[in-house]
């Protein structure tokens, strides 16, 4: 049996038509040269295809392609959206708002900043998983200088209003940055609709190559940023470092690919989550973590109770999945992320996520049902707190030792 | 995954052939219940419960453990963990059993450290299922 692949929220195949413009721009016969060449054709052909592949960029978020800056992915571009801001802004303010279910290139750089004397309030998600306008609104003060929140969940795919927050926190007049690392290609974005200063982009995530990211910089009103890489100039000072032109060319084309296919993409991924819910529904004491009504279909994370999420993943081996559980990371912590739901622990370390994309294939995932049955059935025969539910004990109520 | 290919398929055998990795239960109101201790160590929200059951017979004024049976919540290598103690423990007196240290499971599936805490909780549950044996006993 071939492994099927249902990790696409953590990375994604390049896209072969992608593959084949990269390969363009690197071997003698191709557009070798660096960008900032200014006195030669080598040179200006480079500039010309890293200028193109931003108006691929811009033109999926319905921006101007100078408002784009290219960095090495989402976590530079988070860092240099939120230091940069943080910096430039010291004066007016240092008071900062995220969530408690950002990424970690979020979180860690607001701990960072934390130890330079900002204050960072980390907002709760509902049950959902949702950070509502609400609490947004009621956390800003007079020196919050910016609010930090992403688009699309990693985790569980659940999506943030990010339109009615970003009004909210215009008002304010304080700095808005999303971090649209899996939402960007995937459902639209408007920014002449959105009150966004600063969003984070990654190719990876959306069938472009590793190492490369972009990240949105408004121009009207302008959002100033203190560079974080100091050097030759590149990005109008805010970024520098000479442009690798096969990278941004590839995020370039897998973004204009994107634009193409969102709807169509969007509409299979509807169907392989309906399949795969469907299909498990019935099964006992199974829950969906997040919401399913609100949230991409793309993602899909649920909790199989009395089995823990590794061995699981174990059991369904010819299966890529990723799971909340402890014993899948390094720090043997269960995902913050569930946890911040308010469900028990149980439920983290019984997690799976799906995520789902444009070469999943049906028969896939309804063969991946049957798989998923049989395993979880399977391991709850040998799970002692299986047993204990079976006999009506409330698992509750025990003094675990 | 960095697991050996022992905690591999050890975790497939007991997943394939429960009864045959000693997978299951003995409970009150069997015949015989009186002559097994339970062990249960662990927690769901840490994500490991391990549940072992001995059966011991006196045989010429020693018990001895003539069979064993598991069930486990927990990851991959908790599992195959406690697949291996239970081979381990038939036919070796509760002496012997109490004297089973973790490093023997480690060294045979070949854990990596950051599982080692699972063939520790296998200690502990063995222990735990001695202590419940002979509390039983004295209750005789």
């Amino acid at each position: 049996m071939n492994t099927y692949y249902f990790d696409y929220a953590s990375t994604t195949p390049v896209d072969s038509l992608v593959v084949d413009k990269m390969k363009e721009c690197l071997s003698v016969d191709g557009a070798f040269g660096n960008s900032g060449s200014r006195s030669h054709v080598f040179g200006w052909k480079a500039e010309e295809l890293v200028e193109e592949a931003r108006v691929n960029v811009a033109n999926l978020i319905n921006c101007d392609s100078r408002e784009i800056i290219w960095t090495s992915g989402a976590t530079e571009s988070d860092n240099l959206a939120i230091k940069g801001a943080a910096y430039f802004y010291s004066d007016k303010g240092k008071h900062i708002i995220t969530s408690k279910i950002e990424h970690k290139a979020v979180l860690d750089v607001c701990r960072q900043l934390e130890s330079e004397s900002y204050e960072v309030t980390y907002l709760e998600p509902n049950n959902d998983g949702i950070i509502t306008p609400e609490s947004v609104e009621a956390a800003l003060r007079e020196d919050t200088v910016l609010v930090s929140l992403m688009h699309i969940n990693n985790e569980i795919g659940v999506i943030n209003d990010i339109e009615a927050i970003g009004k909210i926190v215009k008002q304010n007049g304080s700095i808005f940055h999303v971090d649209a690392a899996q939402s960007a290609g995937k459902i639209p974005i408007d920014i002449e609709n959105l009150e966004v200063d600063l969003m984070s982009f990654s190719a990876h995530k959306i069938y472009g190559p590793k190492g490369i990211g972009a990240l949105y910089v408004r121009r009207k009103p302008r959002v100033r940023l203190q560079p974080l890489f100091h050097g030759g100039g590149q990005e109008r000072g805010i970024r520098a470092g000479t442009l690798p032109t096969h990278q941004i060319v590839g995020m370039g084309e897998a973004f204009k690919l994107a634009k193409e296919k969102m709807s169509e993409d969007f509409k299979n991924l509807f169907k392989y989550r309906d399949i795969l819910w469907n299909g498990l529904k019935d099964m006992e004491e199974v829950y969906i973590n997040g919401a399913i009504d609100s949230a991409f279909p793309g993602i899909f994370n649920m909790s199989f109770n009395f089995v823990e999420g590794e061995s699981l993943i174990m059991a369904l081996k010819n299966i890529a999945v990723s799971s909340g559980s402890a014993c899948t990371s390094a720090s043997l912590e269960p995902s913050y992320v569930l946890r911040a739901l308010g469900r028990k622990d149980e439920l983290a370390h019984s997690s799976i996520r799906f995520s789902f994309g444009r070469f999943t294939k049906e028969q896939e995932v309804k063969e991946t049902v049957e798989l998923v049955k049989d395993s979880v059935n399977k391991l709850r025969e040998i799970s002692p707190l299986w047993e204990m539910y079976q006999d009506g004990v409330d698992l509750d109520k025990i003094e675990w030792a | 995954m960095a697991y050996s290919q022992k905690v591999v398929d050890k975790f497939e055998q007991t997943l394939k052939n429960p009864e045959g990795a000693s997978v299951g239960r003995w409970k009150p109101g069997d015949k015989d219940f009186h002559r097994v201790g339970t062990g249960i160590v662990g927690a769901p929200a840490c994500g490991d419960v391990m549940k072992l059951q001995i059966k011991c017979e006196n045989i010429d004024g020693t018990n001895k453990i003539v069979d064993a049976k598991f069930k486990t919540y927990g990851c991959g290598s908790a599992i195959a963990s406690s697949g291996e103690l239970i081979d381990m423990l038939k036919g070796k007196t509760l002496e012997e059993a109490q004297s089973i240290s973790n490093q023997e499971i480690v060294d045979i599936l070949e854990l990596p450290a950051i599982k080692i805490h699972c063939s520790v909780l296998a200690e502990e549950a063995i222990h735990r299922a001695i202590d419940d044996f002979k509390s039983r006993r004295n209750n005789d």
